[in-house]
């Protein structure tokens, strides 16, 4: 993407005004996707964006710039503008030597961005049909293709050297089901960080019907109820609820400013013995997954909480260097235009010894949840939330009625420390897109079966 | 360019000329730009119709921590985004510079899209209507020669001011300054061709408050047309509030209640509704007020108005995201609804006029949906509202909207926090709680609407809200 050295060059006018660290990020990200609406091929939209962001740090102060041009003499201007912003006053190093570090290469079998665009719109046209087909109640269906490439280059004052080629294809289907109660929905989708061959893992005809028969069943949903209930989390999609309930807590940037429920607690219980929870960039083909992070630093694989113990938060390079301590691999960032900070990769629960059926017999009353929604968290009070897009009624030990959607809430060190069951049955989830502070970075999460038996107030209508 | 079109000193019509406010010439900021972009849409073959629009922009984030720096941002970018249309068939690609060979390239790669894409007689640009656009004022050069130094003045005064107003806040989480500029063009084989500029800034902070062993975290935010306008006090003190009101908070007994939803809460709600009124989920059949026009979908108290040509507000636009003048848009009045928001496409296929409500960023294409939400005030402050309630619960605020508001059934649950009202008077404070209803129940169960008119940052004009027979859920 850009010469070595050129690179180098650009560092040195990074750091010539007195740095302790600079750092290039280069990108180049191409995009296309294909939307079907309404029983036809909507549009087919695609992008380029390539540009670059560098970094000053002095002392506690960081100044950034970025560009979309990426000739030598924009990089140097981007690089004098970053200096300035550090405001450091004084000489620094005139010459950075760089080692060659990590260089990811893409395992995708079957580069999507090479296929022809008429097979990515077959599989739309097929996901309609059978969505359709799945019930006369379905009254409308839409559908989205999307594949990108993403190459990063970083270069910082450290010596680092490193690239990376991320290929992330992903695909959803949503349907609307109409009835005598009005409408309701249903959506699946598949996203993994590789190519085209998500295809031959996943069936858009069963994605497809899951959509339709999601939206079919809620045509019979009851209001939920409304209050605390116990809570059975079903296999894979759970995830959202420790990335809402833990995940953004545990992260190291807001541990340090005491904006976490978390800060200080290492060492401590912080959960029920029977949670390990894990956040791993490495797991391979996974939608959070890459081989180095937005700073270079390979992916890796953190124990964050090992049987109910507090062990580590989740770092960043900034954070890291300001503790004496390695980054964690967890430094991404949306883009060039932005400045990497602490974020999750694939966070999952590790799987436990019963089965689901022993989960729900031993469940007389409560709510379970096939299939969650987003979520959001207060990470200071650490009270969070996390939709049910698919739910039941658990009475007598078994799953009887289907529930409407609806908000659950909790807070995130008493809900952890009422998980009184975990099963034997681990999967990972949907594709998911996290947000913090403006920038979005694709994660994923997994869970096994799982029992919250108190501690979660659902937000229903029933009385 | 968001959702707002931002600011025209250019019309179609004509020879180039920009008018300051005060009536003075002032230089032709983006004739480069429309030059590039009539270089584009010159390259239509017979029976193609492109459309090209060109921004570009800088903006500079200050962020301050514990009085000193923590990163100072500053950053130029520019994009392209470029439509085409034949024989029905529509073909869009973006890309991040207004390089004459990468726009060629972008512009080929749009035709190729549109060869997979299914033919749609209703697939037409924009065509001016021959409604006027009314102009506004959202330029300022103040931002372009505002000193870094005075940004970084700001975000440490707005910091130092909210610590210091209560002895419970003890940090920041961050707190900071940005402000930035556009340029944007339009230009279509359609006829239109516009140009347009805008400029802003903001500050904003989240003190983190802390008593018997208890954090709170609070925010506060605000945004103006020019440096000169910032308002650190006011920023401050609703920051300070938001961060210390919640100490000692608890879960209240499950109930059904009124809920009292502050300007900006009301207008969260009021924007989802705008959602269920956009002319795509009407003619898609998404939307569960697709055959209710006329009919009573609300409270008589409610009337609600999309007008982006409000210029007392920040989100004033003259033209939407296809290059129609914008106009008001009565969309619910008196409770019944009057009107759905269409774009050039959907009001061809439903056979009615545009609303020009094309909503859209560089690198999409146009959707359909409100740009400047107005809320017709009723009566009473805050605090008369509050006393007519015999039990309830002013919000504080709502968490999970996105995953817990479904805009196609209506479905309403959300997490929630805020203070008791009993007697009419406020009581103790209230958190970890679910708010449960339909969004077809919270309009049509509005009790009361205040006198309390504001213009919110997001450019909306709301008052507050006070709704009946909300399911809160607690213990």
């Amino acid at each position: 993407m850009i010469e070595e050295s050129i690179v180098k060059r650009v560092l040195a006018e990074a750091a010539s005004t007195g740095a302790d660290f600079a750092e290039v990020f280069a990108e180049d990200r191409r995009s296309s996707s294909a939307l079907l609406d309404d029983g036809r091929i909507e549009e087919l939209s695609s992008g380029r964006d390539r540009g670059a962001g560098i970094r000053v740090v002095v002392g506690e102060s960081t100044g950034f710039a970025h560009t979309s041009d990426l000739s030598e003499s924009g990089l140097l201007a981007a690089a004098a503008t970053a200096a300035a912003a550090a405001r450091a006053s004084g000489s620094g190093q005139r010459s950075v030597d760089l080692s060659d570090g990590t260089h990811g290469v893409s395992n995708i079998r079957i580069a999507p961005y090479e296929v022809d665009k008429a097979r990515k719109v077959e599989l739309l046209v097929t996901a309609n049909e059978v969505a359709r087909s799945t019930g006369n109640s379905i009254t409308q269906v839409s559908a989205r293709y999307a594949d990108s490439r993403r190459r990063i280059l970083v270069a910082n004052t450290d010596g680092l050297f490193s690239s990376d080629d991320q290929v992330r294809t992903m695909f959803s289907v949503s349907a609307v089901a109409s009835g005598d109660t009005g409408m309701q929905t249903g959506r699946e989708s598949v996203g993994r960080t590789i190519g085209f061959e998500l295809f031959d893992e996943y069936d858009v005809s069963e994605l497809a019907e899951r959509a339709a028969q999601r939206a079919l069943t809620k045509l019979a949903a009851r209001p939920a109820p409304s209050g605390e209930v116990p809570v059975v989390i079903g296999p894979g999609g759970g995830g959202v609820m420790f990335h809402e309930a833990c995940g953004h807590g545990l992260e190291a940037d807001l541990v340090a400013k005491g904006a976490s429920v978390f800060a200080g607690r290492l060492g401590d219980k912080v959960a029920s013995e029977l949670v390990t929870l894990v956040d791993d960039g490495t797991m391979a083909g996974e939608w959070g997954q890459f081989t180095i992070d937005d700073e270079g630093r390979p992916a890796q694989r953190n124990v964050l909480i090992q049987d109910g113990v507090l062990v580590d938060y989740m770092w960043d390079g900034l954070r890291a260097r300001a503790e004496g301590r390695p980054s964690s691999g967890n430094g991404r960032r949306q883009s060039y235009r932005h400045l990497p900070m602490v974020r999750m990769t694939n966070t999952y629960l590790l799987g436990g010894t019963s089965t689901p059926e022993e989960i729900l017999e031993n469940t007389p009353d409560g709510v379970y949840i096939a299939h969650l929604g987003g979520g959001q968290v207060n990470t200071a009070t650490g009270d969070f939330v996390f939709g049910m897009t698919e739910a039941y009624l658990i009475e007598g030990g078994r799953i009887t009625e289907p529930l409407r959607e609806g908000n659950l809430i909790g807070n995130g060190p008493a809900v952890l420390a009422a998980i009184d069951a975990v099963g034997n049955d681990f999967a990972m989830g949907s594709p998911g897109t996290c947000g913090k502070d403006g920038q979005g970075v694709p994660v994923g999460d997994g869970v096994p079966t799982l029992r919250v038996l108190s501690g979660l107030t659902i937000g229903g209508t029933a009385a | 360019m968001g959702s707002n079109w931002g600011d025209s000193r250019y019309r179609r019509h004509g020879s180039v000329w920009n008018l300051k406010d005060d009536g003075t010439m002032s230089e032709n900021f983006a004739d480069d730009l429309l030059g590039l972009a009539d270089s584009l849409v010159a390259q239509a073959e017979p029976g193609e119709e492109i459309e090209v629009v060109l921004s570009r922009g800088t903006s500079t984030t200050v962020k301050v921590y514990n009085q000193s720096i923590e990163s100072l941002t500053s950053a130029d970018g520019s994009s392209g985004g470029i439509r085409v249309i034949r024989d029905g068939q529509l073909g869009f690609a973006h890309c991040g510079s207004t390089d004459e060979a990468v726009l060629r390239q972008t512009l080929a790669e749009a035709r190729d899209n549109l060869r997979f894409a299914e033919p749609d007689e209703f697939n037409r640009l924009a065509e001016p209507d021959g409604v006027e656009s009314v102009r506004q004022a959202t330029w300022s050069d103040e931002v372009l020669s505002f000193p870094a130094d005075k940004k970084i003045e700001l975000a440490m005064a707005l910091e130092s001011k909210v610590l210091g107003l209560d002895d419970r806040i003890v940090s920041a989480r961050s707190t900071s300054y940005s402000d930035g500029w556009g340029h944007s063009v339009m230009v279509s084989t359609a006829g239109i061709r516009i140009a347009e500029r805008s400029s802003s800034c903001s500050i904003g902070t989240q003190p983190l408050s802390e008593s018997d062993g208890e954090t709170q975290i609070g925010f506060g935010y605000g945004v103006w047309l020019e440096p000169s306008q910032v308002d650190v006090d006011k920023v401050a003190a609703e920051a300070a509030e938001r961060a210390v009101k919640l100490f000692g908070a608890k879960k209240p007994l499950s109930g059904r209640m009124p809920i009292i939803l502050e300007p900006r809460l009301a207008m969260t709600l009021l924007g989802i509704v705008s959602g269920m009124l956009a002319g795509d989920t009407v003619v898609r059949g998404r939307s569960p007020f697709a055959n209710r026009l006329g009919e009573s979908i609300a409270s008589p108290l409610l009337t609600l108005t999309d007008d982006p040509t409000r210029s007392e507000s920040l989100g004033a636009a003259e033209f939407d995201g296809e290059g129609l003048a914008c106009r008001p848009n009565p969309l619910i009045v008196k409770g019944d609804l009057n009107r759905f928001l269409y774009d050039t496409y959907t009001a061809r296929r439903v056979g009615v006029a545009p609303t020009a409500s094309a909503v859209r960023g560089v690198r999409s294409l146009p959707g359909v949906g409100a740009q400047l939400l107005v809320m017709e005030p009723g009566a009473g402050s805050l605090e008369e509202l509050i006393a007519g309630v015999d039990q309830g619960l002013l919000v504080n605020s709502f968490s999970g909207l996105h995953s817990g508001v479904n805009a196609v059934s209506g479905d309403f649950s959300v997490g929630a926090d805020g203070l008791m009202i009993r007697d009419g008077a406020i009581a103790e404070p209230v958190r970890e709680i679910t708010a449960a209803s339909t969004i077809q129940r919270l309009l049509q169960n509005i009790v009361a609407v205040g006198g309390d008119f504001e213009w919110l940052p997001s450019g909306d004009g709301a008052a507050t809200l006070v709704i009946e027979d909300v399911s809160i859920a607690g213990v």
